[in-house]
């Protein structure tokens, strides 16, 4: 298991180096000169010549591509254009609402989704089913802002239930503040969701040997909580590894929206702003994410089926 | 070892598979798989089941085990209907009544370790009292499909076609079954594996009494193994008779071009192929009369009307030889 993560992360540098070139190219070149990007239409020659120097984008774009892994490595991004402030601390400030916000929603959301995929697969085709498949549809239609502007208007505004939006560090301030966009959270993917693990458990359902359960004399329930649930186990479990990375990135909107200083709120400001050093912070800490995701997949795959082996 | 027992023997079985469609969601049409069977399979025979691909024959064997609800018709397994019984006692009854599949690659839980596979239906029939049992019942089926011990820890995708095969024949065996469906147990593994598993299928027969129903598309191997053999054309019966008595002495003209159609194994013989025009109808729409009509090469005005049920052609075996034919010669 050692040897596997050891080789995997080795394996990884490469995939990390090519991002850090895409990103490195998108930022650097195809989206224009990045200082001019930066000081807007207004500015003084001096003024470009200040921020040419400051970001080091003065000096040849390989030295400049050497400083941004090291950047990288480093964890070190420099200071954001706007505010000034260490990119790194802001990170760091960013995790914990983000965070707060992210973890009990996640959860809630898998629970309530695996479970309501477990009944309505365990009645596939009845009534139940296609209400909740159709539920489904119609939840998933309805765009975020819907969901947003409806629980800040009629939820919060109107009736008064919630906060519309800001955030308070005590626990009981992040509880007060929370529980409206958590719950737009839920509402926004269990949608998604159900079907997603609806279609996992029943494909299962459809497989040969569930047939040789059947031929050998069991009962539906212990079939299907016997031999499909454990089976459906490998895309249900990689879809929730998958995203738990992610998690810290927070939710762009949501927290834009609901004004919680978290990673999502920052990286919307920094485009507003066009704050380049910030996006690419974000950028390549997304990227980094996602191949750690899969790594982890990887690993959680030999512990729910026994046909993958580490090699 | 046979005897004239009736163990199992199905009445006018129907299956009809519906096409569902419009806004409605209404029955439109349906797939007519088993259309009006009737036979009967006596204690300790094989009764081989032939025919094309797509003929009916695995619908037929998985309906007779109700693991497909057959839409008319009756199973009388040990003299009672078993199309009429609740679902647990249906379940109770597999322990006497057991399958094994086509493809060992899929129908085997890859999730589940030899000894879970094995020892699950031992666990639900309440066949087994303690731990100790349970593992020495599971060796001796290993011992029995001729699987080394070790396998008992391991999962189904360490083993090959073949050794697959030999677990799924040892899950049907586990619950000491009298019947066994074989739904083509070999078309999926290597000919050279074929041998093997149909000679240790005869092997387990003698040993224990079974009696089964073969399914197969090989018409050496149904030959090799059956005491009787059933010849099926889009979900019909068309034929059955004594295995030998059928190779030698076809009445029906289906049966004729398909045994024609049997390869030899000797380069300077040359025989006569019957060769069909046309392809098999639809199920979904078959043709009136005699379903073989639009492609028989006797055919006459009265097939085109009227289906010939299955009767008694002439024949010296003692054992009667039934064909759905009016021009059997």
């Amino acid at each position: 298991m050692f040897v596997f993560l050891v080789r995997r992360i080795v394996g990884s540098i490469p995939v990390i180096f090519g991002v850090a070139l895409v990103v490195f190219v998108l930022f650097n070149i195809v989206g224009g000169d990045p200082a001019l990007q930066m000081v807007g239409k207004h500015a003084t020659a001096q003024q470009i010549a200040d921020i040419r120097r400051e970001y080091g984008l003065d000096q040849p774009l390989f030295v400049q591509f050497f400083n941004y892994l090291k950047e990288i490595l480093t964890f070190e991004f420099g200071r954001s254009y706007a505010t000034r402030q260490k990119i790194s601390d802001m990170i760091l400030n960013g995790i914990g609402p983000s965070l707060s916000l992210a973890v009990p929603a996640f959860l809630v959301t898998t629970v309530l989704a695996v479970s309501i995929g477990l009944v309505v697969s365990y009645f596939r085709g009845k009534l139940i089913d296609r209400a909740t498949v159709l539920l489904c549809v119609v939840g998933i239609s309805i765009p975020s802002l819907g969901y947003i502007l409806f629980g800040q208007y009629i939820l919060a505004y109107k009736m008064n239930l919630f906060p519309i939006s800001g955030f308070d560090y005590s626990w009981s301030g992040r509880i007060e503040y929370l529980v409206l966009p958590a719950i737009v959270w839920i509402l926004l993917s269990v949608g998604y969701d159900v079907r997603f693990y609806r279609t996992a458990l029943l494909e299962e359902t459809s497989q040969d040997y569930v047939r040789t359960a059947r031929a050998k004399g069991l009962s539906e329930p212990r079939i299907f909580f016997k031999h499909v649930l454990k089976n459906s186990m490998v895309p249900i479990v990689t879809n929730v590894i998958l995203e738990i990375p992610l998690l810290i990135l927070g939710a762009f909107l949501l927290e834009s929206f609901f004004g919680i200083p978290g990673i999502g709120s920052i990286t919307i400001d920094a485009i507003h702003n066009s704050d380049l050093p910030v996006i690419k912070a974000m950028a390549t800490m997304t990227s980094l994410l996602y191949i750690f995701g899969n790594i982890m997949t990887d690993v959680v795959y030999t512990l729910v089926d026994p046909r993958v082996k580490l090699k | 070892m046979e005897s004239n027992e009736v163990l199992l023997s199905v009445r006018n079985l129907v299956k009809r598979f519906p096409i569902k469609g419009g806004i409605l969601n209404r029955e439109i049409s349906s797939v007519k798989a088993v259309s009006d069977v009737s036979f009967d399979i006596r204690r300790g025979e094989t009764l081989g089941l032939v025919g094309e691909s797509g003929c009916g024959k695995s619908t037929l064997g998985r309906s007779i085990l109700r693991l497909i609800e057959p839409t008319s018709g009756q199973v009388f397994f040990k003299g009672k209907d078993i199309t009429k019984i609740g679902a647990s006692e249906m379940r109770a009854l597999r322990r006497q009544m057991q399958i094994i599949f086509q493809d060992p690659y899929a129908s085997l839980n890859p999730r589940m370790t030899v000894e879970q596979i094995l020892g699950e239906p031992l666990d639900i029939h309440g066949l087994v009292k303690s731990k100790e049992e349970r593992r020495k019942r599971i060796t001796k089926l290993l011992d029995l499909v001729g699987l080394r011990r070790e396998a008992i820890s391991r999962y189904p995708h360490e083993f090959s076609g073949g050794q697959r095969q030999r677990i799924c024949i040892a899950r049907a065996l586990a619950v000491e079954p009298e019947f066994i469906v074989c739904d083509e147990p070999v078309s999926a593994l290597d000919v050279s594996i074929q041998a093997q598993i149909v000679n240790l299928m005869q092997d387990l027969q003698k040993e224990l009494g079974l009696t089964y129903l073969f399914i197969a598309h090989d018409l050496k191997v149904v030959e090799h193994i059956s005491n009787r053999v059933a010849v099926m054309y889009l979900g019909k019966m068309v034929e059955l008779a004594d295995s030998e008595e059928l190779y030698q002495n076809p009445r029906h003209p289906y049966t004729k071009a398909l045994l024609s159609a049997i390869p030899l194994p000797d380069p300077d013989y040359h025989k006569e192929r019957i060769i069909l025009r046309g392809d098999v109808p639809s199920p979904i729409n078959p043709p009136s009369g005699c379903y073989f009509h639009p492609r028989c090469p006797k055919v006459q005005e009265n097939c085109k009307t009227v289906w010939p049920t299955l009767s008694k052609a002439p024949s010296n075996s003692p054992e009667p030889h039934l064909g759905a034919c009016f021009y059997m010669d």
